[in-house]
């Protein structure tokens, strides 16, 4: 299988991107600013990102799918509004997460948007547990981009009429060129965004008429610097097959009637965990110093035992320092715990931190 | 002062008397991105030509930073390490790494000068 291109690969070589192999597709690393700009003028102004990698799943069917959809996702789908997203997960019968996601709930069914390098495990997991009864559709024709940053509203509202009354982790539908296309409030960095679905031979145009606004083009490199500020995880590192939703302090996104009732696959582990048999959690990590603890650095206690392990860590441009996330053992990870951070052969003293390192700012 | 050398792992040498001013290429600036994050080797500390004589991260990723001669570390560039985004600013210049008393002046002979090593740059770049 040769390496995939989203619908903008020539409009981002035209920008100037730099591009990297990521989950099967070229993407954009960075574009000639560089990754500490990009991430700035995400935070001051508005970046635009294509996130047309990930899948964008659309599932057909009435109140019988919200019930059998709630044996795979932990989260209230019967109470859900129209238009209403949620973030949630799939998970396997060990409680371990096999993709993480956003769910929506449309007209005629509901909207799943995947990981672009778990997509294809995901729609089969899903498929199997659906059976044939309802129509799922793996959208190649739709791309997707987010458009991300405080000025994101006032921009994008001069080309979409009526976007600025969407509340955060709400969408609806709208039209551009006499086209549906589907916008939600949301995103992956932060700050007040959105995130918008729109045909492929649409997105160029669209693209181009929000960087003549100013809007920059924003790559991967910022992508993940930004959500990382933010706290937010990236699946394949910070969670994975083998931590749980609760280990991975993500306990908000279990509806509480589904963390009381259950009835989904991987509830053994999330009620275990709840009920005192949880060993470790995921927590924010302060390096004192400069230096850069990434993913596989261990973390040790001042008594310089083992506990844990960085999977996420970089320099946070927004908050001017490292910055890193990781599991510890639970009575290491209250915020404030002195701990140790072992680089390149070296300890170094670090804090343990509430996430997120840098403040959102979301539209309620 | 001599003109700068050039060598394969992207480090400029400038020789003054026996000691050899070290840094990285504009070029290896330009690939790494944003630099947050410098370590350098410790005052009189003997490296060997080719050995690793320091760390450079950039948001992406870390890489060793080696030095193209043999000799005794006698300074290092304190300014780079309190602000490493200088290393993006001026590489070839006040952002030089450290500066090494060498013990053989031909270990500069097999290295590049100005036009060799750009070309090799513009060869190696993707």
């Amino acid at each position: 299988m040769g390496t995939q291109k989203t619908a903008l690969y020539d409009y981002h070589k035209s920008l100037g991107a730099k591009f990297v192999p990521f989950a099967g597709y070229e993407m954009p690393v960075q574009y000639s600013s560089g990754i500490v700009e990009e991430h700035k003028v995400t935070r001051s102004n508005a970046g635009l990102f294509d996130v047309s990698h990930m899948g964008q799943l659309l599932i057909e069917g009435n109140e019988n799918l919200a019930t059998e959809l709630e044996k795979i996702i932990p989260t209230d789908l019967k109470k859900i509004k129209l238009n209403q997203s949620k973030y949630s997960f799939l998970m396997n019968e060990q409680g371990g997460i096999y993709d993480d996601l956003i769910i929506t709930k449309v007209e005629k069914g509901f909207i799943i948007i995947l990981n672009a390098a778990c997509k294809n495990n995901d729609f089969k997991i899903i498929k199997n547990a659906l059976g044939s009864k309802f129509q799922l559709t793996l959208c190649k024709n739709l791309s997707l981009v987010a458009l991300q940053g405080p000025k994101s509203s006032e921009i994008l509202e001069k080309t979409i009429n009526g976007i600025s009354s969407l509340k955060f982790m709400n969408g609806n539908k709208f039209s551009y060129n006499d086209k549906d296309i589907y916008i939600t409030r949301s995103g992956y960095t932060g700050e007040d965004g959105f995130e918008i679905s729109i045909p492929n031979q649409l997105v160029e145009d669209f693209a181009k008429k929000l960087i003549v606004q100013g809007v920059k083009p924003i790559g991967l490199g910022a992508r993940d610097t930004l959500r990382l500020e933010a706290g937010l995880c990236l699946y394949g590192h910070d969670i994975n097959e083998s931590t749980s939703p609760i280990e991975a302090n993500l306990k908000w996104a279990i509806s509480k009637r589904r963390r009381e009732e259950g009835g989904f696959v991987g509830y053994n582990k999330i009620k275990s965990d709840m009920n005192g048999s949880l060993a470790r959690l995921r927590v924010g990590v302060n390096p004192e110093g400069k230096i850069i603890a990434r993913e596989g650095v261990k973390i040790f206690s001042k008594d310089n035992e083992e506990i844990g392990l960085v999977t996420s860590g970089t320099f946070g441009p927004s908050v001017n320092r490292s910055i890193a996330m990781g599991y510890v053992k639970l009575n290491f990870s209250k915020p404030g715990t002195k701990v140790l951070l072992e680089v390149r052969g070296k300890k170094y003293e670090a804090n343990i931190s509430e996430l997120p390192f840098y403040k959102k700012n979301y539209v309620r | 002062m001599s003109d700068k050398k050039y060598s394969k792992k992207h480090e400029w040498v400038s020789l003054e008397g026996d000691v050899a001013t070290v840094g990285i290429t504009k070029h290896a600036s330009e690939m790494l991105g944003d630099v947050v994050f410098v370590e350098l080797p410790d005052k009189g500390k003997n490296v060997e030509k080719e050995g690793q004589a320091g760390v450079v991260e950039s948001t992406k990723a870390a890489s060793d930073v080696y030095t193209p001669v043999t000799g005794e570390i006698t300074e290092t560039n304190q300014s780079i390490v309190d602000d490493p985004a200088a290393v993006n600013k001026d590489p070839e210049g006040a952002s030089w790494f450290f500066k090494v008393k060498i013990k053989n002046k031909s270990e500069l002979d097999e290295l590049m000068n100005k036009a060799d090593y750009e070309k090799f740059a513009k060869e190696n770049s993707n």
